[in-house]
């Protein structure tokens, strides 16, 4: 197993987190506050100018040769636009197959079984790896890219608001394969999002982002039921509800009185 | 809820249709639409359900291959079937103001944006040569800008994204509308800056009296804002109704499991529990026949369905179009 598979220190700006084995840590801040090159240093896509990155106990930053080449498989990365990721010019078939290919892991019969077995299980068909990306909604384009992260087998996926542009059905539908998947196979998530709903319902770790910094970091409940910081609190509480409870007890009054104070944007 | 005022706009059966490759797709299919001075309506519906069509269709801004018919459409006492388009110039971006996702496009990248409010307001005829420059820097202290003075002098590039659509805000405001269509307006920024961006829009609609139409996808939004909500499937409504009664008592199945997959943020995660989600996926609307468009994704699908559903008034303002619903 992966014993303390990730340990980053000073990856944006002294930032320090961790992730369990088999757990979701969601990383949670406004735009510009670094999230993704927090996760881009993880993945070892982007190098930071210091600190340290460890996956199942060995040194990411300083691995090279065949320690480099399993982290590579160990570790893989889901974006919020699958499409820019994908050649059009491909099928999708071949796009799924490419880690298998590159990392020379398997015959081709074996990578065409794989991918078939792999459209089915995020709710595609097999047949499905014949056609090209722009055949598919942006959901599925989403369903294409988690297949195509999990032809590696890895252990470790970071998901880079993943969800953010599908709609809220379909948005639902991808959280749970996600979920369904990590049960099945142990996975750890570091699952990046500015969604404090979402959040809610996938993490069990939570850390909260600002300028770079981590503020406050804690297990889901607290976060959401006892957060500390100021900055928290804030974000909370800006989240607009999809229920009539807040407008009723707050109602127009206090929404007008809120804006009499001076904007800060 | 607001005391609702005159009817501002009526729209009887709105088609926007558009001419593809493919085919001809009816991008908005038999929409009606009233709307009151001083209340607030959000049209929500999925990507591609066809809310910023809707909203450019009732501006008066869809061009070929695009193109809209409407059996009636009435703006501010205005046939607007029969008025000739350099009338309907005079009406848009005065009377009919729309607010975008994206601020950018609405601005000009290299004019300063006191220079262009200052241009609208001598386009209106509001303010003289001399006087426009001070009353744009009025406009912008108006909808929140600190140092109006020397944020007036700035590039819309060098404003951050709340600011600029604070700048397309005041820029919309310039003719003292009667309607403010905004199409996802707070969409692309922060929740902290989006709550600021909805307060000054309501005040901003309620200072005028005008009446607003916001169109987002999502129903935390709806919430907070809306006196009424129109929901859209498929460039279809499919149902209509006070927002009380929407949250309370959501009629078609599609609302239902929309306001279902909405993640309780209030709510704490239920492990080994799947969230509730809608399956499939909207349906391509160059393929929709007749018969219900939500069918193939509804847990409470009939026979029946495969017939145009009607539209069913449940209670006074809360319509449904849906079977579930018919000889009750
Ligand atoms: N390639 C880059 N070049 C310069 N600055 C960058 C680059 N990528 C990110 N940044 C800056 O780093 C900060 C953090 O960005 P990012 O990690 O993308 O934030 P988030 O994902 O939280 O929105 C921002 O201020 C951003 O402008
Ligand atoms: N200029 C256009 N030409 C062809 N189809 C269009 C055009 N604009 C919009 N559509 C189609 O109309 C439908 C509704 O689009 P839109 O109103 O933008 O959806 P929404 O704003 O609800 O996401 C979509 O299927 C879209 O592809
Ligand atoms: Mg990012
Ligand atoms: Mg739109």
């Amino acid at each position: 197993m992966l014993g303390r598979p990730l340990k980053v220190v000073r990856a944006v700006d002294g930032v320090d987190i961790s992730v369990r084995p088999g757990s979701t840590l969601a990383l949670v801040g406004e735009s510009g506050s670094g999230k993704s090159t927090l996760g881009r240093c993880v993945a070892r896509l982007d190098t930071p100018t210091g600190g340290t990155v460890h996956f199942s106990g060995k040194d990411v930053l300083a691995a090279h040769g065949a320690a480099l080449g399993q982290f590579r498989r160990e570790v893989q990365t889901i974006f919020q636009d699958p499409f820019s990721s994908l050649n059009p010019r491909r099928t999708i078939g071949d796009a799924i197959g490419d880690g298998p290919t590159i990392h020379g892991l398997m015959p081709k019969d074996a990578i065409r079984d794989l991918v078939q077995q792999l459209l089915t299980r995020v709710g595609l068909r097999p047949d499905h790896a014949d056609r090209y990306p722009h055949e598919f909604s942006g959901g599925q384009r989403q369903r294409i890219a988690i297949a195509r992260a999990l032809a590696l087998a890895p252990k470790f996926i970071i998901a880079d608001e993943a969800v953010s542009s599908l709609d809220v059905s379909i948005r639902a539908q991808i959280l749970n394969l996600l979920l369904d998947i990590q049960a099945e196979r142990g996975l750890s998530f570091l699952f990046i999002s500015h969604d404090l709903g979402v959040v809610r319902h996938v993490a069990d770790d939570v850390a909260i982002m600002q300028a770079g910094k981590i503020v406050e970091r804690g297990p889901v409940d607290q976060i959401f039921t006892d957060p500390r910081e100021a900055y928290t609190k804030a974000l909370l509480h800006a989240v607009p509800r999809a229920t009539l409870g807040r407008r009723h007890r707050d109602g127009v009054v206090a929404r007008t009185s809120m804006s009499t104070t001076r904007p800060i944007s | 809820m607001r005391n609702a005022g005159d009817v501002v706009l009526s729209a009887r059966r709105l088609v926007t249709t558009f001419d593809t490759p493919s085919g001809r797709l009816r991008a908005v299919d038999g929409l009606d639409l009233h709307l009151r001075l001083g209340e607030v309506v959000c049209l929500v519906g999925e990507s591609g359900s066809g809310k910023s069509v809707t909203g450019l269709s009732l501006m008066g801004l869809i061009d070929p291959p695009g193109h809209v018919t409407c059996d009636e459409f009435w703006f501010d006492g205005h046939d607007l079937t029969t008025l000739p388009e350099s009338e309907m110039e005079r009406l848009r971006g005065r009377r009919i103001a729309m607010i975008f996702q994206e601020p950018l496009s609405a601005l000009n990248p290299s004019r300063r944006v006191g220079d262009q409010i200052a241009e609208v307001l001598r386009i209106h005829g509001l303010a003289s040569r001399a006087e426009a420059t001070r009353r744009a820097v009025e406009l912008l202290g108006r909808v929140g800008i600190d140092d109006a003075q020397l944020r007036a002098r700035s590039y819309p590039h060098q404003l951050s994204g709340g600011q600029r659509q604070r700048v397309t805000i005041a820029i919309a405001c310039i003719g003292s509308p009667r309607l403010i269509i905004a199409d996802e307006p707070t969409t692309a920024l922060d929740v902290t800056v989006q709550t600021q961006i909805l307060d000054l829009l309501t005040e901003m609609q309620t200072s005028l009296g005008s009446a607003l139409l916001f169109i987002t996808h999502d129903l935390g939004i709806v919430a907070e804002l809306a006196d009424r909500v129109v929901v859209l499937y498929a460039g279809q409504v499919v149902e209509e109704a006070a927002v009380e009664d929407l949250y309370r008592t959501p009629g078609h199945p599609y609302t239902v499991g929309l306001l279902a997959s909405v993640p309780d943020v209030d709510a704490p995660r239920k492990r080994g529990v799947a969230l509730a989600a809608i399956p499939g996926t909207v349906p391509n609307l160059l393929e929709v026949g007749t018969g219900c468009r939500f069918r193939e994704r509804c847990d409470r699908a009939h026979d029946r369905c495969g017939a145009e559903p009607p539209m069913i008034t449940l209670s006074e303002g809360h319509r449904v179009r849906c079977w579930l619903y018919a000889g009750r």
